[in-house]
């Protein structure tokens, strides 16, 4: 055996290309974010948020269109995902032995782990085709399927940890079955729910895979959930794909804005959870 | 229990809400079944006209070409296995060290929250910022490196998409890793340091025999994260439809030759073609994942 200073010498410089590996990693982040704060920052401006892209070459093209097809695919799928998510999360922690249980946590598995851009298959089949074109919904639907396993999964958590003694008492004291679940049980779940379906948003929020041909992108800015829409991770990738500068540049802006609001979604779910 | 006809409206009411409500549940439930059957049952039957189109041809041809009707996944496949299996080899050693760091070398403090909140903010950048980040830093570096070593200066390839793929997956492969170390037996690691040995002799000789089956399942659990990565890779990997000579050409991956071209897929067959490769990805991602998290329950249930 080698001596011990010649060991200690090894576990030292062990610990040192651990640690040097540790911070190596960190440096794309911090690169990363970087290059996000400083050229952003420079593109971001009320006008930018607020007005319509334009051809590349003319001043003052914004972002307009795509926060606001961003937001409404979020609503669309939050609508979808939060009453169905909620309610099978309330089966499995309800009825965990049930047969329809079982399969339902099989399907979750395999749900969760399709890639993205099969579920915009999906989606563009289910609804794209019947429906004859790119829409709002086709793009929501497919946002759907990706956060449902994650607001079942965080009800179904959330309500195991809720003392039985709080169900037995709202029964013992004659209130129904149902009553028990919607006014007790699932408000005290709220905090981890909520968190749960913020966690859902910010996975589906930065997601361009699925919309890419279902929501489709749209130079134009609309409100009507059965025509196409931009989406802010859509505008990223088409923008920077593109060889004009100046879209270059309202990329950079784009991405700082969806990374503030991803930092902003993921700070709230913190301090909900913690609290 | 009385007949409903004996009952006040009132309870009646309440009869009619409670098998109301569970039924409600239940058909949730049923439709999230219903949902995966169909994704399942879509795709399959979808990708059939390709099965009887191309038969074998589709895994043992060489080419891709839309416009001479050449349809082989052989290129994409060649180049997915090629892009993620690089990205694999370079992170681990990454992902390894973080997950060794946090979990075993540091005392649960202010460090390790650190290192923990920056592995969130690392999983929580949405790929295509890491593509946009990707083309218009790692690409030019790319290219400098390319040329200085006497290459054709494409930039983009599947180095490149190698290159970000490894850094998205460290996040996930680290944070199982970690979970992993953790588990491994105190009791184990205090006998290990109060015979005398350092820490690293006990990280080789103890903490990673025990933890061998879970870490390699970790891995193989990122190598399907990674398979099913798509918009990042689209962005640099240089969408060739060819089978790849190196690791410095353009290609193209399953995912990538979706994202570009079921859009613009006209023809009925093309597009079959294209839900085929969506059902490889499919199954593969499944059975990994599937797999990987059958290994580690298994693992950590003993």
């Amino acid at each position: 055996m080698p001596s011990v200073s010649k060991r200690l010498a090894t576990d030292l410089l062990f610990k040192g290309v651990l640690g040097l590996a540790t911070v190596i990693l960190f440096i794309p982040l911090i690169m990363i974010l970087y290059y996000i704060i400083v050229n952003g920052a420079g593109a971001i401006s009320w006008a930018f948020l607020t007005s319509l892209p334009k051809p590349p070459g003319e001043i003052g093209s914004g972002i307009g269109n795509a926060i606001v097809g961003s937001a409404i695919l979020i609503c669309i799928a939050c609508t979808i995902s939060v009453p169905i998510g909620v309610g099978v999360g309330v089966f499995l922690s309800e009825k965990p032995t049930h047969t329809i249980a079982k399969m339902v946590r099989i399907c979750l598995e395999i749900l969760q782990g399709i890639p993205s851009i099969v579920i915009g298959i999906i989606s563009y089949l289910w609804v794209v085709l019947p429906m004859g074109g790119f829409s709002a919904l086709s793009g929501g639907i497919a946002l759907s399927l990706m956060m449902l396993p994650l607001v079942i999964r965080s009800t179904e958590e959330t309500l195991k940890l809720i003392p039985q003694s709080l169900k037995e008492a709202s029964l013992g004291l004659g209130v129904p079955y149902y009553r028990t679940m919607t006014k007790i049980i699932i408000p005290a779940g709220r905090p981890g729910i909520s968190t749960g379906i913020i966690l859902g948003i910010s996975r589906v929020a930065g997601e361009t895979a699925p919309l890419l041909f279902t929501a489709f992108g749209n130079p134009f800015l609309t409100f009507n959930i059965m025509k196409p829409v931009n989406s802010l991770p859509s505008l990223i990738y088409n923008y920077a794909t593109s060889p004009y500068s100046d879209w270059q540049q309202a990329a950079w802006g784009a991405s700082l804005v969806l990374i503030l609001f991803l930092f902003t979604l993921s700070l709230i779910a913190r301090t909900i959870s913690t609290r | 229990m009385r007949k409903t006809s004996q009952l006040s409206p009132e309870d009646r009411n309440i009869r009619i809400y409670e098998t109301l409500f569970s039924w409600i549940l239940k058909f949730f439930s049923v439709l999230v079944v219903a949902t995966l059957v169909g994704i399942l049952a879509t795709i399959l039957i979808q990708a059939l006209p390709s099965f009887r189109d191309a038969g074998i041809n589709f895994y043992t041809g060489k080419s891709w070409d839309p416009v001479f009707k050449h349809f082989s996944a052989t290129p994409f496949v060649v180049g997915t296995l090629a892009t993620t299996v690089l990205a694999l080899l370079i992170s681990i050693p990454f992902s390894l060290s973080i997950a060794l760091f946090s979990g075993f070398y540091l005392h649960p403090g202010r460090i390790t929250s650190t290192i923990r909140l920056l592995i969130d903010l690392l999983a929580g950048i949405p790929s295509v910022i890491y593509g946009f980040w990707g083309l218009s830093i790692v690409v030019p570096a790319v290219r400098q490196f390319e040329l200085f070593s006497g290459r054709v200066p494409y930039g983009v390839g599947i180095f490149t998409a190698a290159l970000i793929l490894s850094i998205m997956i460290v996040p996930y492969a680290a944070s199982i890793g970690r979970d992993v170390i953790a588990l491994v037996p105190s009791d184990l690691k205090e006998a290990g340091l109060a015979l005398g040995a350092t820490p690293y002799e006990v990280v080789r000789w103890i903490v990673m025999p025990y933890s061998k089956a879970g870490l390699l399942s970790g891995i193989l659990l990122s190598f399907g994260r990674a398979i099913g990565e798509t918009m990042a890779v689209t962005m640099v990997i240089g969408n060739a439809n060819k089978i790849p000579g190196s690791i410095f050409d353009p290609a193209n991956t399953i995912s990538s030759i979706i994202a570009n071209e079921f859009a613009e897929a006209t023809d009925p067959i093309y597009v079959s073609h294209l839900i085929h490769m969506g059902l490889i990805l499919f199954i593969t991602t499944t059975a990994i994942g599937l797999f990987g998290r059958r290994v580690i329950k298994k693992w950590s249930s003993h």
